[in-house]
């Protein structure tokens, strides 16, 4: 009976070591030499794998990042300039400032302003109902509020739908500008855009192509490229192409000339304290806003 | 005798064929039409007239724009009065001549007599051109130019003609009437095509449920031996070309492949009868049957149509918009779509318009799979639609997709149907589906 055992457990064990023996070999033989640096880089991004940068996950980019030594090109939006430039000083190299991104949706279509022409009750799924047909209203641009924005989202509630307008809306505090939901909406409603001066920003909150009377009847709120903000833009920032306007980031200076000139309020600007009084009041109006002093840039007053 | 069909999947809706016995009417004339440029598969065509213009019925209004292309004529007299986008019945913005209807001109080389012409004098070659010219395409609902059909690729030859005459889809009866008042037309057509293709055999498919049509058919088996007539069981869905194909000849298409790989060219009834009008009669395809049909609908019609009509005068014309209507459809309830602007035009392939109730269409609370298989086991093409759904739903596994041959869907709602926890698995597979087939087109050709 103790033999039996004896002679097991010795098999076993002479077994165990010849494999272990053999697989240390084939270890040494198939080695794969990773650059150290991988893994550094790793370490100082903050593993959301969200895929924001492009690449296929945080490893991705660590790799794509060490091999190519390109920071121009390799940003990670989550981890932002903070996390860039502490691998740029782990690798030895220069920061490359990046302005941070933020996601704008395009759309202010709210049952109020666009009428609900019929009901949908399939599948809730903003790609499926953009391949099946225009949605609930007359405008086939606009946002389906299905939320496929929502659940692409990695970043717990950066975007939502608007329980009232039934119209996706970005958390700016969340929001990390990774561009997952721009990706994933079906009609490319939401754009990323330059955070801008103290979160300030302007956009064309509209993204309906059709002519202007078309959209009209559609949407009360909608761009009908009039272009009459192109004509008053002192920084040629916007630019009216296929019925709507888009005002570029790199250019705008914020200086809410279009707000005030669109017919339609298409024109959004965020985080703005009141516009200043027009202009027979102009001389109270720095005395009544003393705090839109710090206005980026306003009023050229040429 | 134990009746026909095909082998793998199927479902049995209640067939709900109450416009039946109704004999087909002509529709009144609208005061303005609008013509849509893209009735048919492919790129739509391009209009040839101009604001202003008077047109007369029959004339051409817009020309093919490229191989898999149909011109368009006008169905009506009067003044063009644009030629502008207008919505679709899906809200989709589509280019259509508007026309001002006045009287009802045709051109004089219409033959507009009730007389039956049997003499065929055309010649293959001529016949091929007379469908195009006419802007034929198939009636059977995918709107493929039916002169492409008839002209198989090289290398591959064509051994026989099968009309559909099947009409799987529920409550949808105008190929019922066509082949119960238009018989011979029919056959005729089918000669035509059968001179065409320089094929000896023909069969027409029709379901047992038709026990008229059948009827009809058979009597001119005597003038047209050549032809014979299948009754098939009822099943849906029959009417796809790839099961009917399997119903009477008991040949597969293989996947990815044609129709034609089986020697088998598949034609709807209503198509064969817009052939004979077009070879025999001059008349290009302008105008076509269609079934206004739903339980809540005080009276059942089947209406001779011209395209570009909306789907409001049709309505109309049972009494309009009943009280407990909720939804309407262009087609049947299986794969018909769902009429978002009721003031869309009609097309070549309108084959019905469906009123639906509040409770007829209301979806049941999807709940979870529970892998009873059913779905397998109802889809006609022998695909996993639980797993396709899956893989769809998760996102971006196309790859995977491709292996599981989604590209083979036919689109009939098989899965949807019989699924016992109402998970809409064709609405999510269908998306995927076209990001497939997308990514299989791009890729470069060996």
């Amino acid at each position: 009976m103790t033999t039996t055992i004896i002679c097991t457990v010795a098999c076993l064990v002479a077994l165990g070591l010849f494999f272990a023996v053999i697989l240390y070999l084939v270890a040494q033989k198939f080695k794969v030499e990773e650059d150290p640096r991988i893994d550094t880089v790793e370490a100082l991004l903050p593993g959301a794998n969200c895929g924001g940068c492009g690449n296929a996950g945080c490893r991705a980019f660590a790799e794509k990042l060490v091999k190519t030594g390109d920071l121009e090109s390799c940003f990670c939006p989550v981890g932002g300039n903070e996390a860039m430039a502490k691998i740029a000083a782990a690798l030895g190299m220069e920061s490359v400032e990046k302005e941070p991104r933020v996601a704008v949706v395009r759309c202010q279509g709210s049952p109020d302003k666009c009428v609900r022409t019929n009901v949908y009750d399939g599948y809730a799924s903003c790609k499926v109902v953009n391949a099946l047909y225009g949605g609930e209203t007359g405008c086939r641009f606009g946002c389906l509020g299905l939320g496929d924005c929502v659940s692409a989202c990695s970043f717990g509630g950066g975007v939502s739908i608007n329980p009232v307008t039934h119209v996706a809306q970005v958390d700016q505090d969340l929001c990390i500008g990774c561009g997952s939901c721009a990706a994933a909406c079906p009609r490319g409603i939401i754009e990323l855009r330059a955070r801008g001066k103290n979160n300030r920003r302007v956009y064309v909150s509209c993204v309906n192509k059709d002519k202007g009377g078309v959209t009209r009847r559609a949407c009360t709120i909608g761009c009908i490229g009039c272009g009459k903000c192109a004509k008053v833009c002192p920084f040629e920032a916007i630019t009216v192409e296929n019925n709507v306007a888009y005002i570029d980031y790199t250019k705008c200076k914020g200086c809410r000339k279009c707000v005030a000139e669109c017919p339609v309020h298409a024109i959004v600007a965020e985080n703005f304290p009141p516009m200043p009084a027009p202009k027979p009041a102009e001389a109270a109006a720095p005395a009544a806003a003393p705090a839109a002093a710090p206005a980026p840039q306003e009023q050229p007053k040429a | 005798m134990k009746l026909k069909t095909f082998k793998i999947g199927g479902v049995h809706p209640d067939d709900s064929k109450l416009a039946s016995e109704e004999p087909i009417e002509q529709l009144p004339l609208p005061q303005t039409a609008y013509i849509s440029m893209a009735q048919h598969l492919g790129a739509p065509a391009t209009p040839t007239v101009q604001k202003g213009d008077s047109v007369k019925v029959g004339q051409v209004i817009a020309e093919a724009s490229g191989f898999v292309s149909a011109c368009i004529h006008s169905p009506y007299s009067g003044t063009v009065t644009a030629v502008e986008p207008h919505a679709d019945l899906a809200g989709n913005m589509v280019m259509h001549v508007v026309i001002a209807v006045e009287g009802d001109e045709w051109l004089p080389e219409i033959d507009r007599t009730p007389d039956i012409r049997r003499e065929i004098t055309a010649s293959p070659e001529e016949i091929v051109a007379k469908i195009k010219n006419a802007g034929i395409v198939g009636l059977g609902g995918a709107a493929f130019p039916t002169h492409i059909k008839l002209c198989p690729p090289p290398g591959k030859k064509a051994e026989c003609l099968i009309l559909n005459g099947t009409e799987c889809e529920p409550y949808i009866t105008s190929d019922d009437r066509i082949m119960r008042e238009h018989t011979e037309e029919i056959l005729l057509g089918a000669t035509i095509m059968m001179k065409a293709l320089g094929v000896s055999r023909g069969y027409v498919g029709v379901e047992e449920n038709k026990p008229a049509a059948i009827a009809a058919l058979r009597s001119f088996a005597g003038k047209y031996p050549q032809i014979e007539v299948v009754p098939l069981k009822k099943k849906y869905p029959q009417g796809g070309e790839k099961q009917l194909i399997d119903s009477v000849i008991r040949k597969r298409v293989p996947s990815l492949g044609l129709p034609i790989d089986t020697g088998a060219v598949v034609q709807n009834v209503g198509t064969a009868l817009a052939v004979y009008e077009a070879v025999q009669k001059n008349k290009p395809l302008i105008d076509n049957i269609v079934t206004v049909t739903g339980k809540c609908l005080p009276k059942q019609k089947n209406f001779r149509v011209r395209v570009g009509c909306t789907y409001s005068q049709m309505l109309e014309a049972v009494g309009g918009m009943p009280e407990k209507g909720a939804k309407l459809i262009s087609g049947g309830p299986m794969m018909g779509k769902a009429i978002v602007n009721p003031e869309a035009a009609t097309l070549k392939a309108t084959s019905a318009l469906l009123v639906l109730t509040e409770e007829e269409t209301r979806r049941k609370a999807e709940s979870n799979c529970i892998r009873c298989g059913k779905c397998a086991d109802a889809c006609p093409m022998g695909l996993q639609p639980f797993l396709l759904s899956r893989l769809a739903k998760v996102g971006g596994r196309f790859d995977e997709l491709e292996q599981e041959k989604v590209f083979d869907c036919i689109e009939c709602g098989c899965c949807l149907y019989t699924c016992p926890a109402n998970i809409p698995l064709l609405d999510i597979i269908r998306p995927a589906k076209a990001q497939v087939t997308k990514i299989m087109k791009s890729r470069p050709k060996k």
